[in-house]
């Protein structure tokens, strides 16, 4: 063992190490331009719902200079659309991840920590949730409650904790036997705290790469949940656009300007996060880093 | 003698192995690390705790600590049953008890720093509310284990310290809830030799200032010797000898505290040394050997050419002089 100092210098920021790898620095830039654009681009861009024509010459019409992805089955500006879509499609995916990785993280970091029937009773549950299936489940609360988009946040954070519970409790598990836990529970320190002040601090890069794939599971779930025609009715995203084209047989008519925007965009945002997902996923996760 | 701080009556812990499914008719394998141990820790007396690796000292400390559940068993602490305390009543029995770990970079959170760690114990038990008392206690307790400059020792953290270093932190984060016993599971073993001294060293002059009462583990018998007052020996979780320091070197009567004397290599005086070597592997604590379970690795055994007794009867604990107690069927 040597017994010198070594002052160890600070490892550098997360995302600067995510931006050295070329895989996660092209999902950085992904994603920088889908956010950007959703920002920005429908107060550049606004786009009315309401802005309905009454001729039918305007209905599913090519890309022109007036309309530069062509317009819906409504007339309305399909260019438009998509920059509004954006923001619900990454809106939905983000508050759904919340869910999923407050309830994900709390119910692992118990698993883990509470061996004996607690933390069975958790996991069990866990598996439970794990095969509990996405579309019966929003097909009954929607038809309880109705369509909207809280269900659809809902539904979704509800049924993808399972993944990152799983993830956490195996790694609060190794922890737990750790001596400076050990040490700390020695003192007489309350479960409370050597959860929160000791062991989840040693989790959240984990809990951190695990986010930011489950809001490319989300926003796909949502798109996918929209396009069967289960999502919000009245609010824009990328899912409920590829529905109502659909519905509309812009396929058939060979409308691609109404489809291919969205269905692009689904493609890109999956793909940015995905990149960075598991690009943070291998610089944190020890045991991947190995092979 | 002093009266007893703590009093062990027939402790036993098990760990159950699982292998497998636990199908109900699958019965699972039963390590028996600690199988039955009486003794008295007498306070104000340093108790070395030797025997080789895996006879379940570790096991003993952390379960007198109540870190690992005992099975059966009394633990008294003065008037108190520790074995059944739970709760609130055991948070606050902690702050008498503490344990100073083996390996120093293991023990400390990397994330905290110093002064975090030596100020968590006084926030858990809420001894100090006021920020600047908490400073000043911290600072106290870094000065008092031999870490000057405090103030400039607190802000680090622990990969900016050497072992030793970070052994006095681990030890002045024990101390600083001022406790009574203190467990310390081979606190030297994995320092650099240079260093070894002066932990130990401080370690003794805690005890005087502060009255403390140590358990003190390590599988170096003359470790134990120097620094100890009464040594335990143990043996396949089993108490086999256990006597005053002196004593116990020079006049060890139970065979395996004398093989385990005959072989410390630096020369003790007044004795005529003739090395004995056990034969084999200790048996693994899920099949303790029946009888004596010291019998197949005994020289005595052979030497008596197998008597029936050390095959059938397992030896009670026996005493061979004032304080002085053996388990064995042929003592000297
Ligand atoms: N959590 C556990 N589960 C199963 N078996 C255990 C567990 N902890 C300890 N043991 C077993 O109990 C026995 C005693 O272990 P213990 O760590 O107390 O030994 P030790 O005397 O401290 O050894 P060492 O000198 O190597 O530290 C060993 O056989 C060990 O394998
Ligand atoms: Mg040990």
């Amino acid at each position: 063992m040597n017994a010198t100092a070594v002052p160890a210098s600070r490892p550098p920021n997360l995302w600067v190490q995510v931006w050295e790898i070329p895989l996660g620095r092209a999902g950085i830039i992904l994603l920088g331009i889908v956010l950007v654009l959703s920002l920005v681009g429908p107060v550049v861009f606004p786009f009315n719902p309401k802005d309905i024509t009454s001729t039918a010459a305007d209905i599913l019409q090519p890309p022109s200079s007036m309309h530069w992805l062509g317009t819906d089955e409504l007339g309305r500006d399909v260019f438009r659309e998509t920059l509004v879509g954006a923001r619900l499609s990454l809106l939905v995916g983000l508050l759904a991840t919340a869910i999923s990785i407050t309830l994900g993280s709390i119910i692992g970091l118990l698993a883990g920590y509470y061996r004996g029937a607690v933390g069975i009773t958790l996991m069990r549950v866990t598996d439970f949730f794990l095969v509990l299936p996405l579309l019966p489940l929003i097909i009954i609360l929607a038809a309880i409650f109705g369509q909207s988009f809280s269900i659809t946040i809902m539904v979704i954070g509800l049924t993808s904790w399972p993944s990152t519970a799983r993830i956490v409790r195996s790694q609060v598990i190794s922890l737990r036997e750790r001596q400076f836990i050990e040490r700390i529970r020695s003192l007489g320190a309350t479960d409370l705290r050597v959860i929160a002040v000791h062991i989840l601090p040693n989790v959240l890069p984990l809990i951190y790469a695990n986010t930011v794939l489950v809001i490319a599971g989300s926003i796909l779930s949502e798109a996918t949940l929209a396009f069967l025609g289960l999502g919000d009715p009245v609010r824009v995203s990328w899912g409920t656009m590829l529905h109502f084209g659909f519905v509309a047989g812009a396929a058939g008519r060979g409308a691609w300007w109404y489809l291919l925007p969205p269905g692009l965009g689904i493609v890109l945002v999956v793909l940015g996060f995905t990149l960075a997902g598991h690009t943070l996923d291998q610089l944190l996760n020890p045991r991947l880093r190995e092979f | 003698m002093n009266p007893a701080l703590l009093s062990i009556k027939d402790l036993k812990v098990y760990f159950e192995l699982r292998q497998g499914l636990p199908l109900p008719w699958r019965e699972p394998d039963v390590v028996k690390a600690i199988d039955g141990v009486t003794f008295d820790i007498l306070e104000g007396e340093v108790l070395a705790l030797v025997g080789e690796s895996g006879c379940g000292k570790t096991t003993i400390g952390k379960t007198l600590l109540r870190l690992i559940e005992p099975k059966a068993g009394i633990i008294q602490y003065r008037d108190q049953d520790l074995a059944h305390l739970k709760g609130v009543s055991l948070r606050a029995m902690r702050q008498k008890m503490q344990l100073i770990f083996q390996d120093p970079y293991e023990s400390l959170d990397s994330r905290q720093s110093v002064f975090d760690i030596l100020a968590e114990p006084l926030v858990i038990h809420q001894r100090v509310t006021q920020k600047k008392d908490l400073q000043a206690c911290v600072f106290e307790a870094l000065e008092s284990t031999g870490l000057h400059p405090a103030a400039e020792i607190a802000q680090r953290y622990p990969h900016h310290l050497s072992g030793g270093q970070r052994q006095r932190v681990a030890i002045a984060a024990a101390m600083i809830l001022e406790p009574e016993f203190i467990v310390a599971d081979e606190p030297v073993s994995m320092l650099d030799v240079s260093v070894r001294a002066g932990i130990l060293q401080l370690m003794l002059a805690l005890r005087h200032q502060k009255n403390l009462t140590y358990l003190f583990i390590t599988h170096d018998l003359s470790l134990a010797w120097v620094i100890a007052d009464r040594i335990m020996v143990l043996y396949l979780g089993k108490v086999i000898e256990i006597g005053p320091s002196d004593r116990l070197i020079h006049a060890g009567t139970h065979p395996y505290t004398q093989a385990l004397v005959s072989v410390i290599p630096s020369p003790i005086p007044d004795r005529s040394r003739e090395q004995i070597i056990l034969k084999g592997e200790t048996p693994s604590p899920v099949h303790v050997p029946e009888g004596c379970r010291f019998h197949p690795r005994c020289w005595k055994f052979q030497r008596l050419g197998s008597p029936k007794e050390c095959l059938t009867q397992e030896p009670d604990l026996r005493q061979v002089a004032e304080g002085h107690l053996a388990a064995c069927h042929f003592l000297d």
